[in-house]
């Protein structure tokens, strides 16, 4: 009796997992391969994709490319207006603004995937777990998680910051705190709907490990919500990192950083340097727009909800 | 579930959650840095001013009496006394507080207008150019840093054309101080004074019995009695009471710390317009960074509502456009605009902090990057509580109204 249920436990499982990948191959590949196809959002990932990877390659190659050594002092006038020879003009030090606009975004990227690759580190596994078990346990980390989540993210980074001390791996770990409820939030939906599907059940009837069950049966399923919010994460990162350095306890001083130029432009607004600010400032935007759009065009891609 | 179960499950869960936050700041601000005193001197070494302030502050006892006097300090609003100049922190808190709630809500008013007019006409224009732009520039205020387009709009409006003043909140000697009333002696003495009070109660009654029988056109029952009754007492106590501390304190001054309201209390409009002045570039800075959410969710919910029955039936009797998608349909789909704004003021506190910082605007959040630069550790553990408590009770306050507005929550 109990083999004939495992056997009938294992054909289903073959089954559900044939269809999965059968789904999976169905409807995610064409939907990312043919993204022309596919309307605004399609175009809108495209475009995302384009702008990000432009600006990683421009950082990659500024070292090669960029006309001057952005830290170098007095390669120019001081504050002078952008000009044939400064294209971007000065700084108050009188560094090239351009090469440094070509190498500024090296920290923000860095300190935006550790900070992904932090939050996915903790935040998934741990929402998984709590939310497969169920109970008291996943309650506490409800709790927990909703408490950080209401927190105004940017004052509890800045609260991190400011302890952790400056430093690339600092504001990535300040800016994952904030964003690890999200990832746990969004796991933690999508393993409630997934955990009562038949499959899962049967998978369960079968015997397979509690470990299996949440690697190999319900994560895949949740890998298109993850892309999405890690997206909107990198986003974030960004801006909050460019906070983080605007208010002084992001990046030590006189490093290459967009974020930098823009709190060293604030005290040279008074003089009309409008330069100093926009192109670094610009940057960001494209940036973080980038992976905004990304974000945007995916989640209306997978979500066949949102499409009129 | 009824919305009395709904109401009191709410606020219990709120416990928890402060208590939560209140512990997790207490060991990120006490806990983590190890030694903040130490940190506050920073590299100086001088043992005994270190020693001093651990006793002035209370910094000396084991963590779990700091972590009780903090707990038990909160609930009679002591925030600790401030590392710098040892001050009462809630005081400079609460004297920060009305400058960041005015900026708050311009920049949500401002926000909250722009967001559903464009996204009315964004879904008015379904899928078409003026659509997809709305669409667009919702994407791109996302990724806008809140400061860069505040330096932007000073170097514009500030900078560049001198209309608008880059910084600050007024004129230090300019601060409109709301309204006075100097009230002498009552000539009659106290007996005539209490009995004269109770006109204040009689005008609440007759505002209650007008409200009741003018407007809403009820019959009086008993409980209305009760009720006019009640507010008869309460309107002549409370006008006796204020009364008799305008006598004993020579004046009434009524001041709110929020200075558009206060200049226009003093009646100066000159200052009101000055303040306004001073006011409009924050808050529009922050205005336009939180609007990207309200055009996306007032378009995907009138998208909705504009293909239900109703609207047809409204189009169908002939009421002008604009009647029916302000009127009819934005009515409708504003209930979630409501509770994004609940969510949004979060983001609204976080971005108050870069904008208080770019414009000079003499806030909490300018106060706790002042904080910051000082190291002053108590003011800072201080002001992260209270930006989260605040963040707390504005949740409770717009789930419950979104509870009482919307019938489907109480089932």
């Amino acid at each position: 009796m109990l083999t004939l249920t495992q056997e009938s436990a294992c054909s289903v499982i073959r089954m559900q997992k044939l269809k999965i990948k059968k789904s999976m191959l169905a409807h995610l590949l064409p939907r990312l391969t043919s993204l022309t196809k596919r309307g605004l959002a399609g175009w809108l990932v495209i475009l995302g994709a384009i702008l990000v990877t432009a600006i990683i390659v421009m950082t990659a190659l500024s070292p090669v490319i960029s006309p001057y050594n952005p830290t170098t002092l007095n390669v120019g006038p001081r504050i002078s207006p952008p000009s044939t020879q400064f294209p971007f003009g000065t700084d108050d030090l009188g560094r090239d603004m351009f090469s440094r606009v070509l190498s500024g975004g090296g920290i923000m990227l860095q300190v935006a995937i550790l900070s992904v690759i932090v939050c996915l580190i903790i935040g998934v596994p741990l929402g998984l777990f709590s939310s497969y078990t169920g109970g008291v346990i996943d309650r506490f980390f409800s709790l927990i998680m909703d408490s950080v989540y209401a927190f105004p993210g940017l004052i509890l980074a800045i609260a991190f910051a400011l302890v952790l001390g400056r430093g690339v791996i600092n504001m990535a770990l300040s800016i994952a705190v904030v964003y690890i409820p999200s990832y746990f939030r969004i796991i933690r939906s999508q393993v409630l709907s997934i955990k009562e599907t038949p499959y899962v059940e049967a998978a369960n009837a079968a015997g397979a490990k509690k470990r299996t069950i949440l690697s190999r049966y319900i994560l895949p399923n949740a890998v298109p919500s993850i892309a999405v919010v890690a997206t909107v994460n990198f986003a974030d990162a960004i801006l909050t990192a460019a906070g983080l350095t605007f208010l002084g306890i992001g990046m030590p001083a006189n490093i290459t950083d967009w974020g930098w130029d823009l709190f060293n432009g604030r005290n040279l607004l008074p003089s009309g340097a409008w330069w100093v600010i926009t192109f670094p400032g610009l940057m960001i935007i494209l940036l973080a727009l980038g992976f905004t759009l990304m974000g945007e065009g995916l989640s209306e891609l997978l979500s066949p909800k949102l499409e009129e | 579930m009824t919305l009395r179960t709904y109401i009191i499950s709410r606020i219990l869960l709120t416990i928890p959650m402060i208590f939560i936050l209140l512990t997790t700041v207490f060991l990120v601000m006490r806990v983590l840095p190890g030694d903040p005193v130490m940190l506050h001197f920073e590299k100086m070494e001088n043992p005994e001013a270190m020693a001093t302030m651990r006793i002035r502050l209370g910094l000396d006892k084991p963590l779990w009496a700091q972590y009780f006097d903090y707990v038990v300090g909160l609930f009679s609003g002591n925030l600790g006394l401030s590392m710098q100049d040892y001050s009462p922190v809630a005081q400079q808190i609460f004297s920060a507080f009305p400058a960041t709630l005015e900026l708050a809500i311009c920049s949500m008013i401002i926000a909250v207008l722009i967001g559903v007019f464009l996204g009315v006409e964004s879904s008015k224009a379904y899928n078409k150019p003026k659509d997809q732009l709305i669409r667009v520039f919702g994407i791109v205020t996302y990724a806008i840093p809140v400061f860069f387009l505040g330096m932007l709009l000073q170097i514009i409006f500030g900078v560049g054309l001198h209309w608008l003043p880059v910084g600050g909140r007024i004129y230090p000697s300019m601060e409109p101080r709301g309204l006075s009333i100097p009230l002498s002696v009552p000539p009659g003495g106290f007996i005539t004074h209490f009995l004269l009070s109770s006109l204040a109660g009689l005008f609440l009654l007759g505002v209650y019995y007008f409200a009741m029988v003018k407007i809403k056109h009820k019959k009086f029952n008993r409980k209305d009695y009760i009720i006019s009754l009640a507010l008869f007492v309460t309107g002549w106590v409370l006008w006796a009471g204020i009364g008799w501390y305008c006598i004993s304190n020579g004046g009434l001054r009524v001041a709110t710390g929020l200075f558009t309201i206060d200049s226009l209390l003093e009646g100066n409009l000159y200052k009101f317009g000055l303040t306004v002045k001073y006011l409009f570039l924050p808050s529009l800075t922050l205005g336009l960074v939180l609007c990207g959410i309200f055009i996306r969710l007032t378009r995907s919910n009138m998208l909705e509502t504009l293909r239900l029955d109703f609207v047809t039936a409204a189009k169908a009797r002939g009421l002008r456009e604009s009647t029916v998608t302000y009127g009819y349909a934005l009515r409708n789909a504003f209930l979630p605009v409501l509770t994004m704004m609940g969510l949004q003021f979060a983001m609204l506190l976080g971005g108050a902090v870069l904008t208080e910082t770019t414009f000079s605007w003499p806030g909490l959040g300018r106060y706790l990057v002042d904080r910051i630069n000082f190291r002053d550790y108590t003011a800072i553990q201080g002001t992260v509580v209270v930006f989260g408590i605040l963040v707390s009770i504005v949740s409770l306050v717009i789930d419950l109204l979104y509870a009482y507005l919307d019938p489907r929550i109480r089932l």
